[in-house]
């Protein structure tokens, strides 16, 4: 999966749960203080991008997902 | 305790016969039932199969991704709730001086099945986070507390079908102890869903006229069979008269009293005798310093179960006495069925227009008044109320033998 699929695919997942266009879901945004994603919609977000993609998300892991390109880079990394 | 005269300043609700309180009042007017026959492929094997949808579903007023997170109970609060706070014209609130108190029977039940039922599929990792938020019964007053800023407290009186005007009465007294200027108070309720019609159809509580959705809340009729599960809220926004006054607020009504007592009978048969229910209305009436005699008009519980009627027939002559007989008794239940913790909430809006339009809405479907109902129930299109100072009751009761009577004065 591209860089670009995972991208693309995060932002659909943003834009139900939170709202925001997906065109503004870009890889150095913040979750927390550029998309104002709670700690709820968080999980929410994780649960939707395991299930999108096929991975699993360790709840160790989603305090180090700060941006969407965080978030890109870990469930590239898991899917390969 | 200070007391404090309380005025109603604003106005908001979503029914089955209306998306805010303008639309609910014509269609009430009108004698047009919200009553429908439930489409949905689980409702092909209930037993009672319609009920009181509401008439603006909440995606034509609310934006998707705060729909998402609120339960449906949440969703009708916050839509009445707006409706309330702009038609009161409040602006500048003093935030650790304005509370909510916003009722439900059941609370999040539908968001909890729903949340169950993914459970068992899909397992708990699947299961929304926000589900608690959702399900919390206290979660209709939190939403609307958490719009509006409120820091004087936010409060869930749940007494079943009485929750709605338990909240009212709850937020006359936070403003006569002196804790508030201003609260939003009344109550919600989502529950239309195959497991609650089930577990109410099981109690033999529910209509079974599924052929005929419309004419299926019959309050006071002989040929009544039971009550219409409805969903919906009422809320209203109850100030301290000088409160409103100084900002030159419109007065709908003035909350006169409440009466809250208990059975102590059985945990869903109304007491034969209503002897709750007359004490709470009588107690309503020192609560509000009026006599029988000031009361033309009572919006009844009036369910339209073959028991509950009569006993509640027979307890506003034993506590309004001979003055019953002046007295024009409607059941709007009869239109939107029966809205559970939102009822008496909504069945109080009506009551206080009543009061301030000097009309009161008919009872629909009353084809042949039950002869043990010894009452005058307007029916076959609205009655006017005469002018003067004059005050009205809503009753609500609710499963487990709760009982609560509010009293209004017109605003002149």
């Amino acid at each position: 999966m591209s860089e670009q699929d995972i991208l693309s695919g995060l932002a659909a997942i943003v834009n139900e749960v939170a709202g925001v266009p997906a065109s503004s879901v870009t890889l150095e945004k913040s979750f927390v203080d550029d998309l104002d994603i709670d700690s709820l919609s968080m999980v929410e977000v994780v649960m939707a991008a395991e299930d999108k993609f096929g991975v699993s998300i360790p709840d160790s892991e989603v305090k180090n997902l700060k941006t969407v390109g965080d978030a890109v880079a870990f469930i590239q990394k898991s899917a390969a | 305790m200070t007391s404090a005269a309380i005025v109603i300043t604003g106005l908001g609700a979503t029914t089955p016969v209306g998306g805010d309180v303008p639309s609910t009042w014509s269609a009430w007017l009108e004698g047009r039932s919200g009553v429908v026959a439930l489409t949905e492929e689980w409702a092909g094997q209930l037993p009672a199969r319609i009920a009181g949808r509401i008439a603006v579903e909440p995606g034509e007023v609310m934006d998707r991704v705060e729909m998402r997170k609120l339960d449906r109970s949440q969703q009708l609060a916050l839509i009445a709730s707006r409706e309330a706070w702009k038609d009161s014209g409040l602006t500048e609130v003093d935030p650790t001086r304005l509370a909510v108190v916003v009722a439900t029977g059941v609370g999040g039940v539908t968001s909890l099945l729903e949340q169950y039922d993914i459970l068992r599929e899909r397992g708990a990792s699947r299961v929304s986070p926000h589900t608690v938020p959702m399900l919390m019964p206290n979660g209709p007053a939190a939403v609307v507390g958490l719009e509006l800023g409120a820091r004087a407290g936010v409060h869930t009186p749940v007494s079943a079908c009485a929750s709605g005007a338990e909240a009212i009465a709850f937020g006359a007294r936070l403003i006569r102890e002196g804790k508030c200027d201003v609260v939003v108070a009344g109550g919600t309720e989502a529950c239309i869903h195959p497991l609650t019609l089930a577990a109410f159809a099981a109690m033999r509580a529910l209509s079974t006229r599924n052929d005929d959705p419309a004419a299926a809340s019959r309050p006071y009729d002989v040929d009544r069979d039971g009550f219409v599960m409805g969903e919906g809220a009422g809320l209203i926004v109850m100030e301290r008269a000088d409160h409103a006054a100084a900002r030159g607020a419109h007065v709908y009504a003035v909350y006169g009293g409440a009466g809250i007592t208990a059975d102590a009978h059985h945990i869903a048969q109304p007491d034969p005798e209503g002897r709750g229910a007359t004490a709470a209305m009588r107690e309503a009436l020192v609560d509000a310093d009026l006599t029988a005699t000031d009361i033309v008009h009572v919006n009844a519980h009036a369910t339209s179960t073959p028991q509950g009627d009569v006993a509640e027939a027979g307890a506003i002559r034993a506590a309004l006495g001979a003055a019953t007989d002046q007295v024009a008794v409607t059941a709007t239940k009869s239109m939107t069925g029966h809205l559970l913790g939102g009822a008496g909430a909504v069945e109080s809006i009506a009551a206080i227009l009543a009061l301030h339009h000097r009309l009161i809405p008919p009872t629909i479907n009353l084809d042949s008044q039950d002869t043990a109902v010894n009452l005058d129930v307007v029916s076959n299109g609205p009655r006017s109320v005469k002018s003067g100072a004059v005050a009205a009751l809503n009753n609500s009761f609710g499963f487990g033998g709760h009982n609560v009577a509010l009293a209004f004065r017109s605003a002149e």
